[in-house]
């Protein structure tokens, strides 16, 4: 909040601002990041992340360890059984969670059932047809007259793809739905359960994931082609050493050198999840949350949604029935 | 009083022996015999790749079957399933085992799995036709066992339950092979998972009624104690290792993480001992005798009652199946005078053929013998007619020589006369 140091010259204090006192050259124009912020804070954040995987492979508990609360379905929908379901379902689960002054609406999708099955045929068609459905229902608040002021962003603007932790490749399933996927959505891979795996066996897989992905032309966030200068590149390529991350989740805290931390206990030791020497969880929520939120959100906004606009809007043009407001 | 007949069966009557027969050395001659023989054991491991199962191999029989330089099967990328064996044969102790490890790469790998468990079964009832058909054959003496005597099905430590893929292959094996259901890298799941995990699959085999293999209980208390302690750990949770790790000063076997080591013989760490121990040294031939006195015979009663059942024979073995030992017998009799009959004949035609040929040969040189004796009679008349003619020529050469000698003669003869009359009449001038 802007605090007045003198009485008739209120100026606003920022990050890192100097007070210039009576400096008749400055203008005020950094003033607009504080205002901003103030209207960030206001209006709150919104994220939807998808997560995509068999089932079994810690998906609803990774979600809980990042945003550190019971965001995930399971804690929500309390299941008695936990049964596979026979076909795909989406099931959206929506919270408003606060950090620091900070409002932000998580949308936390899941797909239970992806993988599951005996015939895994088009296990992809469902979620693709969702990421389609929330780009058309933004498209068609956009093209509406009267529109609102701020329109619900539903996209999905990330999705959290779980590979099982085999330590020899690919599998043929997980190559198809990142192929055809990651034209739609940015798609972070992680390997799932990775205390399964020495470090030596870990780095081996990454490194036949990274070769695969490269053969089938698979690109993951952060895409090469997106970087903006050569800042962004130098960041990005570090990042891109290291996908995917070798994640392990837990919400158990445990005490370990007097400090509580989340982590998992076996008899042979205890796996500190925020432990950078232990699994790579740090960097995948850095990635996420604290660094390139803002980032993945413009690419949802400004590329992916773009590119499906323009092809919505050549087939309405070949076709001007089909660009119809469904209310 | 009618007396009331004795029951016809008679009870066999406990007695003791009054000195010592010997016939307690029955087991040893028993395992003397078996050790020379050798034994045979064929283990089948199933589950999606990457699960560990080359590496459980390697742990449990202490040897590199999958190494560096033969890979596994895992590591290689296959479009449908297999099914590979390969054969090992291990000695320990003097006593030698010819073990067969069958494994079923790329199952469960592709995005459609529907009947991937057909080759498996397929594997399956191939041996134990095969079996069968080696038993029903007269001379039986070398009957080579390659039944599947076990099967180890790889579960994927999801700790939720089981997966489709899997109920479906176990309810589809369960009455052809002993399943050993196994949860497969144990070491991802903390203590409390593993229970929960164990008890969700063991509920959810109860209700879709698959029926793993059942560890029988025997009369000696000691084992019963641990057939039950088996029996509560079901399914086994195993982490494979064949690397060597210094622990504390120990060396074990294990797999290293910067949180710890996870050692692989270690009872609170996985149950990989007493699949170790369950399968080798106390099961084995509780196995194959399982394989043998029900999967097989339920295999065979099958077989046969489908041949029996249809007036025709629908079996791909013709006749082996239908007849009685006797009537086989003379078949086979029969077969083998016939045999005889043909080589007989074979062997007389094949002498006929070489005579043949002599005689062709010797034919052959006959009459180029002949041919030469006429052509150098042709040459000698040939050169005896030149002869002739030369001489003709010269005879007549001669003859016109003398003729022509003869007229000079005559002539000088009529030149002296009449040289001799001019002389006479006058040499006037």
């Amino acid at each position: 909040m802007s605090e007045s140091a003198k009485p008739h010259h209120p100026h606003p204090q920022g990050k890192g601002e100097k007070n210039h006192g009576s400096d008749f050259s400055y203008v005020g124009i950094d003033a607009i990041l504080e205002q901003m912020r103030r209207k960030a804070m206001k209006q709150g954040f919104e994220l939807n992340i998808m997560v995509v995987g068999q089932s079994g492979l810690g998906k609803s508990t990774l979600m809980n360890t990042l945003f550190k609360s019971k965001v995930s379905r399971k804690s929500v929908q309390p299941d008695p059984e936990e049964r596979i379901p026979k076909t795909i379902e989406i099931k959206s689960i929506s919270h408003d969670i606060e950090e620091k002054g900070v409002r932000m609406k998580l949308t936390v999708i899941d797909t239970p059932g992806f993988g599951d099955q005996i015939n895994n045929e088009n296990c992809w068609q469902p979620i693709m047809k969702f990421i389609n459905d929330q780009y058309e229902a933004y498209l068609q608040e956009e093209i509406n007259i009267n529109r609102k002021k701020r329109i619900p962003d539903s996209r999905v603007h990330c999705c959290i793809y779980f590979i099982p932790p085999t330590g020899h490749c690919l599998r043929p399933l997980d190559v198809e739905f990142m192929r055809r996927l990651s034209k739609v959505v940015n798609i972070v891979p992680v390997i799932a359960k990775a205390d399964t795996l020495t470090l030596e066996e870990r780095d081996f897989f990454k490194q036949t994931i990274r070769e695969e992905l490269r053969a089938n032309g698979i690109d993951v966030y952060p895409q090469k082609e997106f970087d903006e200068d050569a800042e962004d590149r130098m960041i990005n390529d570090k990042i891109r050493e290291m996908i995917p991350f070798a994640v392990v989740g837990s919400d158990q805290e445990y005490q370990v050198n007097g400090k509580r931390i989340l982590g998992r206990k076996t008899k042979w030791g205890t796996i500190e999840v925020e432990n950078i020497a232990h699994c790579e969880f740090a960097y995948l929520r850095d990635l996420l949350i604290r660094t390139h939120m803002q980032n993945i959100k413009d690419i949802t906004g400004s590329i992916h949604y773009e590119m499906y606009r323009v092809r919505r809007l050549n087939e309405s043009n070949a076709d001007p029935s089909m660009l119809v407001t469904r209310k | 009083m009618i007396e009331r007949p004795e029951t016809a069966v008679p009870s066999i009557a406990q007695r003791n022996l009054e000195g010592y027969v010997g016939f307690a050395n029955l087991p040893n001659q028993v395992y003397r015999k078996s050790v020379k023989r050798g034994f045979e054991f064929t283990l089948m491991v199933v589950g999606e790749s990457g699960l560990g199962k080359s590496t459980l191999i390697n742990s449990l029989f202490l040897t590199d079957l999958y190494s560096k330089d033969y890979p596994g099967p895992s590591q290689r990328i296959k479009k449908t399933v297999q099914v590979e064996q390969s054969k090992v044969l291990v000695k320990e102790g003097g006593v030698q085992l010819t073990l067969t490890i069958v494994d079923t790469p790329g199952f469960g790998d592709a995005v459609d799995n529907s009947n991937c468990w057909q080759p498996v079964i397929n594997y399956i009832d191939s041996k134990c036709e095969d079996f069968l058909n080696a038993e029903s054959r007269v001379n039986r003496r070398l009957m080579p066992d390659n039944r599947v005597h076990c099967c180890l099905y790889f579960i994927a430590p999801s700790g939720h339950g089981l997966k489709p893929l899997d109920i479906e292959f176990m309810k589809r094996l369960h009455d052809k092979v002993n399943v050993i259901p196994l949860i497969a890298k144990a070491d991802t799941l903390t203590p409390e998972e593993c229970q929960l995990f164990k008890k969700q699959i063991m509920k959810e085999i109860q209700e879709h009624k698959i029926k793993i293999y059942e560890f029988p209980d025997t009369e000696d208390d000691e084992d019963s104690k641990l057939i039950r302690k088996i029996k509560e750990r079901m399914p086994l949770a195993v982490v494979g290792s064949n690397v060597v790790i210094e622990v504390n000063g120990r060396k074990v076997r294990g797999r290293q993480y910067p949180w710890g080591v996870a050692e692989v013989e270690n009872g609170e760490h996985c149950d990989f001992t007493v699949l170790r121990n369950m399968l080798i040294r106390t099961h084995m031939q509780d196995l194959k005798d399982v394989t043998n006195n029900v999967h097989y015979e339920n295999y065979r009663s099958k077989k046969l009652a489908a041949v029996t059942c249809n007036g025709v024979d629908t079996s791909k073995t013709k006749g082996q199946l239908t007849k009685s030992p006797l009537a086989q017998m003379e078949e086979e009799r029969r077969e083998h005078v016939m045999k005889m009959k043909k080589m007989e004949t074979e062997m007389e035609q094949v002498f006929e053929m070489k005579v043949k040929e002599k005689k062709q040969k010797l034919k052959d040189s006959e009459a180029e013998l002949e041919r030469r004796h006429e052509q150098m009679k042709r040459n000698l008349e040939a050169q005896y007619k030149e002869l002739e003619e030369k001489r003709r020529v010269f005879e007549e050469e001669k003859a016109n020589w003398e003729a022509q000698q003869r007229i000079l003669e005559q002539q000088k003869l009529d030149a002296s006369k009449t040289m001799e009359k001019n002389k006479k009449k006058g040499k006037i001038f």
